[in-house]
This record gives structure tokens, sequence and C-alpha cells, in this order.
């Protein structure tokens, strides 16, 4: 077990900056989530991690081990990988016994570590059997198997799931992360997929374009977005974004969107009040776009008219498309909403859930 | 109805069929009749060529090169090919430097033979060499010239040298390829999994191309077996380098001897079956993965 430090670390393949500047410490035992985008620099991230790629400024620890030019081998992880990356030619028994078996472990502990993470897993009956004769799901064990065998101080975890067909998917993440319990060990783990990083991580890296936007705990990345792209990234269907400006109107800030005017709750008032005049996102989450009707009590209300385009509904929810003149924005209503297509209605915004960002720097205003 | 359901098929078929049995069954029957016959194909002798063939001494000498081939060149053009493949991926001028060691694949064996020729040229002592090993010989090492062709003890080596600079980059292309596609995640597993470069090489590379190098050795055998340009117009099978398909030339257009040529020709095709078997095994092995 042990922490992992990235520290300045920058990785360029030629021209193109993969990795710029990434400085995060992850304590030991930490279920680290990167998230982004693809292309956003989250797998180079782990590669450089694992060894797989060269940093090119900056350094990298495992522990209190400056690791940057020590090859993989002797790093003292494990990486499951997004296509499994089995070995073909060996059975299931082997593909996880390879390493232990390089590490020179005598034969009855490897025979009782591998058998004690296939019955973790639930692939005893399959340890005879080849790559090419296991399913998905199977094959998806088995690369997680070979990967607890090793009970390195890392795991790296490359988009593991997302071979997976959808209900497969649920199940092997919650079986990842009561795997993360028993083990006590440090998870790395990337996916472009934000609900899995919302249910797995103990902390989640937000990355863009090779630049951290934000590391935070999952509630706090969701409740405090310190800018537009996090805003924007985080939470399914994203939030509704409305450009703005801050007036004044009978002594409070209000945002003007040019189609409706809000005002912002007493308690941010003189939070806001020096950015009077700026332009401003005003963002809010379809879930706090009520149907006036069944919206909760005690929120402040901020009533908008507008069009209903679409309804999609979901069952426990309606998703409800609206259209003002320059804007089309998500509600999720009641499903006992009576929003009707092609009719005007007045939704509600709560106040309290708003955020407001700036234009210019798309930075949070708090 | 009935009948012309059965006859269909032989309809599809059979000018394949007519073509095949007039250019290599009747052929083969053929060349089997004779081989039982004398020298003018007039007198039945039995096994008498087959007697000469496993007896005579210059028989002897050309299996045993063959053999001699077998090993050496289907070792060097399959070992080389895969190490080259796997370096060659490794280096940024990977094409050009693909191309300069296929490019002998594109020349005739006929003027692979002459071009080396003139390689181990041979002049006496205190004239000007005119061959580029030899050349180097007197004149980097201050060496007597050698006969690299005429001296029994270089001559085979200095063959099956020009065989492999012609083959090992077919090798070398079709190991590449098999190379390419194994997936870089694995080779990347392996390292993870605490593998060094020499371990990825024998525990997943080697396995993995398995079934490719067992295609590519096969056919390496197939043609050394039959091998025959070089050595005729290199030696023409003097110096000790006779080997079976030259023999069969030269019992055949020297000396007309259509009984014999015909026997040896047989023994030929008897020891190249085998290995065609395990190389249509391969393909059909790996047809049936897919």
């Amino acid at each position: 077990m042990a922490s992992v430090t990235y520290e300045h670390v920058t990785k360029r393949f030629g021209d193109v900056i993969a990795v710029n500047d990434l400085n995060i410490h992850i304590e030991d035992g930490e279920f680290l989530v990167f998230v982004g985008p693809s292309g956003c620099g989250k797998t180079t991230s782990l590669r450089l991690l694992a060894g797989l790629e060269e940093v090119t400024e900056g350094n990298i620890y495992i522990g209190d081990r400056l690791v940057n030019d020590v090859p993989p081998k002797d790093r003292d992880i494990a990486m499951v990988f997004q296509s499994y990356a089995l070995y073909p030619h060996m059975s299931v028994y082997d593909n996880m016994a390879f390493g232990l078996r390089l590490r020179k472990v005598p034969k009855k502990e490897i025979d009782r570590r591998v058998r004690e993470a296939a019955r973790i897993l639930g692939i005893e009956e399959l340890l005879d059997r080849k790559p090419k004769q296991l399913s998905g799901g199977q094959r998806q064990r088995v690369a997680v198997g070979r990967a607890i065998v090793r009970d390195p101080a890392v795991f790296l975890m490359d988009e593991p799931l997302s071979n997976l067909d959808a209900k497969l998917r649920v199940q092997a993440r919650a079986e990842i992360s009561k795997l993360h319990q028993r083990l006590g060990t440090t998870f790395i783990y990337v996916t472009h997929d934000q609900v899995e990083a919302m249910t797995m991580g103990t902390r989640i890296a937000v990355l863009n374009a090779g630049v951290l936007q934000q590391l935070d705990t999952p509630q706090n990345l969701y409740d405090y977005p310190t800018n537009l792209f996090v805003a924007g990234f985080i939470g399914s269907p994203a939030m509704n974004f409305f450009d703005a400006t801050l007036v004044e109107r009978d002594g409070k800030v209000h945002i003007d969107t040019g189609d409706f005017i809000v005002p912002i709750p007493d308690d941010r008032q003189e939070t806001y009040r020096p950015h009077l005049g700026k332009e401003v996102v005003f963002g809010i989450r379809p879930e706090d776009v009520h149907d006036p009707e069944y919206a909760p009590p005690g929120i402040k209300r901020a009533p908008i008219e507008a069009m209903v385009t679409v309804t999609e509904l979901m069952g426990n929810e309606v998703i409800v498309h609206l259209e003002t003149d320059r804007f089309e924005f998500l509600g999720r209503f009641d499903p006992r909403t009576s929003a009707t297509v092609g009719t005007r209605m007045t939704a509600v915004f709560d106040m309290d859930r708003m955020h407001l960002f700036d234009k210019e720097t798309e930075k949070a205003i708090r | 109805m009935r009948w012309r359901s059965r006859l269909t098929p032989w309809l599809y078929i059979g000018p394949t069929l007519l073509i095949l049995g007039a250019y290599l069954v009747y052929p083969t029957l053929s060349t089997l009749y004779l081989s039982f016959f004398d020298k003018r194909s007039e007198n039945f002798v039995g096994l008498e060529n087959y007697r000469w063939v496993f007896t005579s001494s210059a028989m002897h000498v050309a299996f045993r090169n063959n053999l001699l081939w077998i090993v050496l060149f289907t070792g060097l053009t399959v070992s080389l090919g895969l190490i080259l493949a796997v370096m060659a991926d490794r280096v940024r001028y990977e094409s050009p430097v693909k191309s300069a060691i296929f490019l002998p694949m594109a020349i005739s064996f006929v003027g692979a033979g002459v071009i080396w020729l003139f390689v181990y040229a041979y002049r006496p002592p205190d004239t000007p060499q005119i061959g580029l090993l030899n050349a180097i010989w007197t004149g980097l090492f201050r060496q007597e010239p050698v006969g690299w062709l005429q001296n029994r003890a270089t001559s085979n080596f200095g063959l099956i040298a020009v065989g492999v600079w012609i083959w090992t980059g077919f090798c070398m292309v079709i190991l590449s390829a098999a190379y390419k596609s194994i997936p870089r995640e694995l080779l990347e597993a392996a390292r993870v999994d605490g593998a060094n470069e020499w371990q990825v090489f024998w525990r997943i590379i080697i396995p993995t191309m398995k079934p490719t190098l067992a295609v590519v050795t096969t056919t390496m055998i197939i043609n050394v077996l039959k091998v025959f340009d070089i050595v005729y117009v290199m030696t023409n099978g003097n110096y000790g380098t006779e080997v079976i398909a030259n023999r069969m030339y030269k019992e055949m257009f020297h000396f007309h001897n259509f009984g014999r040529a015909s026997a040896i020709a047989v023994i030929l095709l008897l020891a190249i079956i085998p290995v065609m078997m395990v190389n249509i095994r391969r393909f059909q092995e790996q047809e049936a993965l897919r």
C-alpha cells in the first residue's frame, strides 16, 4: 500500500501537451478517479504512473520513492487494461499466475493466491479455460484477478468497464467498489463516464485538455463546480447555462438573461454585488427546475415562462425540454406534471441551487 | 431431375479437374512410371533407380547438403527475419530499412547468383582481387586470397549465405505483420506484471506468433528442399555443393537418364509432402480460429 504523488508532471508528445503541470497527492487507500472527455490526458496520466510513458517534466512518487526512471516491472503496481490484455495463449490460471511466477513466488503460494482471487471474483470454474472461451464479463474479472493476486501497492484501472453492456457495468461497478473496501489498497481509476466517477471515487480529478480542472469529493464536485467545464461535465442531464448580466433592481442584485430576470437569494447578495454589470453565465441543474405544482416546499422560487418542446418520460421523472426566445433548457419534472408539448408553461428555478460563473474566465463566482 | 442434380457439381469442377489432371496428376504418375525404367525408358528395371539414389556417393553428398541447407538456411532466415521484424518496429526509419532488406526478393535467383559470384570472385595472389570479399580479406586482413566457392570448407556456406540474403526479407515481412498484430496492451500488461524485455519476447511475443512462425518455417523448408537456381548458377554442384534438385537436373539434361532423374523427382516429392501437410493443417487451424 502506498500514496501516490504527481508533482508538476507534464507530458508532451511532440508539440501536443497531453498532461500539463499536474499536481495531485493521492492518499494511501484512496479511490481516485480520473475523469474527462476523450483526449483530456486521463489515460496518459495513468500510463505515466504505470511507467508505460516517460514524464517530460516533473516527478511522480509512489510512497516516498521517486519512480520517474523506474521501469514498470519494479513499480509495484498492477493494471487492468481497457481491452483486458489477457495473454491469449495462457489459461486463466496461468494468466493470473504469470506475474507471480516472474517474481519467483513459491508454487504453493501462487496456487493459494490464484485460487483465493478466483474465489473472491467467482471465476473458480474458469481457471482451465483460455481467454477466447470467456464472455466479456468473465474476461473483465480475470483481468481484475490478475491484478489482485499480485497484491500491489497501487491498482491502476484504465476504463475497465467500457467494454461491458450497461447492465453488467452497473454490477461490475459495485463489485470493484466492494473490492476496494475489502483490499484497502490505493485505486486509481480512469473513466470518461461521470456516473462511474461519481459512484466509485472517494475523490475525483476532472481533467480537460491536459489540465486538472478540479480535484474534490464527488458531492463537492457536484455542488460546487469550480468552473464552467466541471459544471457542464459532471451531472446528467448536464447543467443548463444562460448568458446573462448582473443588474440591480429595487436595491437587490438580479440576473438578467434578456429573456427573463431572476433575483439572487439574500444570503448571496453581498457575494455577487461587486460583480454588478459584469457578463456572467448563470447555471442551474435540471433537477432544480420544477413544475410549480410539484415543486418541493420551502425552495426559493423564480418563475420562468417557457415553451415545452419535448417531453421524455423516464418513469420516475419526466425530462422536459423548455424554450425561451434565446435559450433552451431542461427540467426534471415530477411524472405527474401536466406539461404538454407545444404549450407555454411557467417553470420555477430553485434559486438556492443556482451557480454563477464569470463569462470571461469561466470560473465560478463565489 | 435426379440426373441433373448429380451432374451439376461435375460441370462446375469439371474444367478444373481436367486441367489439374493434365498438368499435375498425369505428369506425377508418368514420372512415377518412368522411375521404374532404364535410361531411355525402354526396359523395366524395378527399384534399380531407387537403389542408385540411396547408394551412390553423388546422391549422398546431395542429401547431406540439403540437410545442411534445411538447418542453416531455415534457421537463419526465420531467426534473422524475426529479429529484424522486432527491431525494425522500434526505429523511426522502419520502412526504408524493411524495403532494403526485402529488395533481394525482387532479384531473380539467377541474377542474385551472378551478383554473388562477383562478391566471392577469386584471383591468384598478387593480382588485383575483383571480388569484394577477397578484396577485404587481402586488403584489410592481409591474408592470402581464398577461393570461397572452390574451397570445400566454405563453398556450401557461401551458397547458403546467398539464399539467406534473398529470403530473409520475405520472412521479415510476414513475421513483421504478425508482430504488429499483437496488441500493444498485451506487451504492456506483461511489463506491468513484472516481465523484462527478454521475458516479454520469449513468453508473450514468441507464443503469440507461433502459428505464423510455423507457417514461415515450413514454407522455408519446402523452399530449401527444392533449392536449385543458386547452386546451378554458382557452382553447378561442384566442390561438394551438390543438392538433390541440381542432381536431378543433371541426370535429366546432361546424362539424359530419364529413369534416375524421375526417381530423384519422386523422392523429392515424397520428402516435401509431409512438410506441406503440416503447412496446410496450420492454415486450416488459423482459418478455424477466425
